[in-house]
């Protein structure tokens, strides 16, 4: 590493330490930030030598690069900005205070992907979905997809890992080579996680006809995209790998959607030689993820925490949550997009009959929202409040970006 | 209003259904039936005929492409048309106000609209994101308009529209005015479920496909609470 570089580093780690021990953050960007500021290649300084995945898309990014951490962990130690810093300060900083460690498992925000494949190369890159997500601040769908082909492209040879579900990722994931210039498409394995969402990929982004969809199959009317084969299959309570060996996968995170997060992550550790069956049982160790799924006993009530923050993942929390009272909080701050509009594309109904509390800056809007869905509620001002007015017992927190780390902050920040 | 019940089309969800814009047909029906109406919501996808009998078109924001395309497709269709000439009421919204007009701008190229609603739509200088507010042109006898705007577009109109509002806080056509309408053709910048912030809008379009003067008032408590909190967050922003 460059002189430079290792100054860097060197000054990126005593800042992320400082600013964890002032207590302003846990350093996962601070560092990074100073690090590149003094050399703006450290990121690709610091990649360097090491066998790098990286995990992009909408929803389940920093779950899956958890899954995965913990599936290529067979192989030995394993960086990963597992704070969900998932910027290039981010990266930056978890390779600064990786040492030499082999590995790295990298969350990278989607609008980010061209930049962090540059600096990194990465060995392998996942694209788990894209879905519509806080469109006052970020790209439309249409445009990321177009992007990440762009990028992809241009790393010929990564290999991809990719949702064969999501006709959006399916197209950003095969850009034709050149064969003429000796340029060959990259090399693309598929799994299949199911989809619940749908309503940004009814227009195919090659040619504009309409996609058609029949159970889990779906295809473009006017061109040939279409659904490619998965090699990676949820099924049941496990995952079926390209061999058609089915492999049981107890998980302690909810929802089917982290059986198809688990099947990902099965997938890219088998990029670097890591066998299915040697990286399953690992799975299970994952109890939560920056406070997503955490449990908290408080007063009697037993408190889980799910992350929500557009309408594909609002789908998947209904799925996840226990039929048990339910405290719903928004927010619409910068994080968060100051656009609450999105809450018309979710349909709340499977909340009816549970006793549902509303709070959060921007209560009022979902006040609206659960009114024309008739669904009862009732507002809450505080998280006491809420815990107050269920019964003991389960209550599931569903709440966005914000909302959710105001009430992480009043469980005093659990993980 | 059509024989048995009110019918409520949502034109295109497949394309021109950016943000929430489910919203305003389920607000528009849930008001109906609150009256007693039965209502009957149609959603129509941009490969399947436009019924030119509906009492109520909403036509919903998009990106640039589906919107280009949306703007086609109704063009060949000519149901709206039709519909309009029947007397139908027509909302449209962000993407779908601006292909009501002569022209739009998608991905940097010049579209014909409907030529609905005497309007042009070009690109401004920034993208208008934001709260949205003005007041409404005294002759509907509405409330302030809230809502809000995610749009790149300025919009032009003719002398035969009129603005729906006076801005006061956000960019709407040009920072001036915001929306417009003629006869029973509506349109605003007030994205996704522009009626959720604003049911007297809404009631007005149901006054208008019904031809009733009134309508039984409703419980608001929500809105009118969320148009309080919004109208407090304008006016503390600009402060």
């Amino acid at each position: 590493m460059p002189l430079r570089a290792k100054v860097a580093s060197s000054v990126s780690r005593t800042a992320a330490a400082l600013s964890r021990a002032a207590g302003r953050g846990d350093g996962s960007v601070i560092g990074g930030w100073i690090g590149l500021k003094i050399d703006p290649d450290l990121l690709a300084h610091l990649s360097a030598g090491r066998a790098i995945a990286l995990v992009s898309g909408t929803n389940g990014k920093t779950t899956t690069t958890r899954l995965t951490s913990a599936a290529v962990g067979v192989l030995g130690r394993v960086a990963t900005n597992s704070f969900g810093a998932n910027m290039p300060s981010g990266h930056t900083s978890a390779l600064a205070k990786a040492g030499s460690t082999p590995y790295a498992v990298l969350e990278v925000d989607e609008h980010y992907l061209a930049q962090v494949l540059e600096a990194t190369e990465p060995h392998v890159v996942a694209l788990l979905n894209l879905s519509r997500d806080q469109l006052d601040r970020a790209k439309e769908v249409a445009m990321m997809a177009q992007l990440w082909r762009a990028a992809l492209v241009r790393h010929t040879d990564v290999r991809v890992v990719a949702n064969a579900d999501d006709p959006m990722v399916v197209w950003a994931a095969t850009p034709p080579g050149d064969p003429a210039r000796g340029i060959n498409p990259p090399h693309v394995t598929w799994f299949s996680a199911g989809q619940r969402w749908h309503d940004d990929s009814w227009v195919c982004p090659e040619c504009g006809s309409t996609i058609q969809r029949s159970g889990e199959q779906w295809w473009c009317t006017g061109c040939p995209l279409r659904r490619p084969e998965p090699q990676w299959v949820v099924e049941d309570e496990g995952v079926l790998d390209p061999t058609g060996a089915w492999h049981k996968v107890s998980l302690q995170l909810p929802g089917r959607v982290n059986l198809g997060n688990a099947a990902t992550a099965l997938a890219v550790a088998a990029e670097f030689g890591v066998r299915p069956v040697d990286a399953v049982s690992r799975l299970g160790i994952v109890t939560s993820v920056a406070g997503r799924y955490a449990q908290v006993d408080k007063d009697g009530r037993n408190i889980r925490l799910l992350l929500a923050k557009n309408p594909a993942s609002w789908l998947e929390a209904f799925d996840m949550a226990d039929e048990a009272p339910t405290l719903l909080s928004i927010n619409a701050r910068d994080p968060d997009g100051l656009d609450t509009s999105w809450l018309f594309d979710v349909d709340f109904a499977p909340l009816r009959g549970r006793q549902v509390l509303i709070t959060g800056d921007r209560a009022y809007d979902l006040a609206v929202r659960l009114d024309i869905n008739d669904v009862p509620f009732q507002h809450v001002r505080t998280f006491d409040d809420a815990i107050r007015s269920v019964p003991p017992g389960r209550l599931e927190v569903i709440a966005n970006y914000t909302a959710f780390q105001d009430i992480r902050a009043e469980l005093d920040r659990v993980n | 209003m059509s024989t048995e019940s009110l019918r409520i089309v949502w034109i295109y969800p497949d394309l021109l259904s950016t943000y929430g814009d489910r919203g305003n047909a389920l607000i528009l029906a849930r008001r109906a039936r609150q009256r007693g109406m039965p209502v009957e919501v149609v959603e129509v996808r941009s490969d399947q005929q436009l019924p030119a009998t509906a009492d109520i078109y909403l036509v919903g924001g998009g990106e640039d492409g589906p919107q280009a395309l949306g703007a086609q497709r109704l063009l060949a269709d000519g149901g709206l048309h039709r519909a309009v000439a029947q007397g139908s009421v027509v909302f449209g919204v962000c993407a779908g106000y601006q292909l009501l007009g002569t022209s739009f701008f998608a991905k940097g190229v010049q579209c014909r609209g409907l030529e609905l609603l005497d309007l042009r739509s070009d690109r401004g200088p920034s993208r208008a994101v934001g709260e949205l507010a003005g007041d409404i042109d005294p002759r509907l006898g509405l409330p302030p308009l809230t809502g809000f705007e995610n749009h790149g577009g300025r919009t032009h109109l003719g002398p035969e529209v009129s603005p729906l509002a006076r801005v006061t806080a956000g960019i709407g056509n040009d920072g001036a005015t915001e929306g417009a309408w003629r006869g029973k053709l509506l349109g605003t910048y007030s994205h996704g479920p522009a009626l959720a912030r604003n049911p007297a809008l809404a009631d007005l379009l149901l006054r208008w496909a019904t031809g009733a003067h009134q309508l039984p008032p409703l419980d608001d408590t929500w809105s009118d609470r969320l148009r309080n909190e919004r109208r407090s967050a304008v006016a503390a922003a600009r402060a």
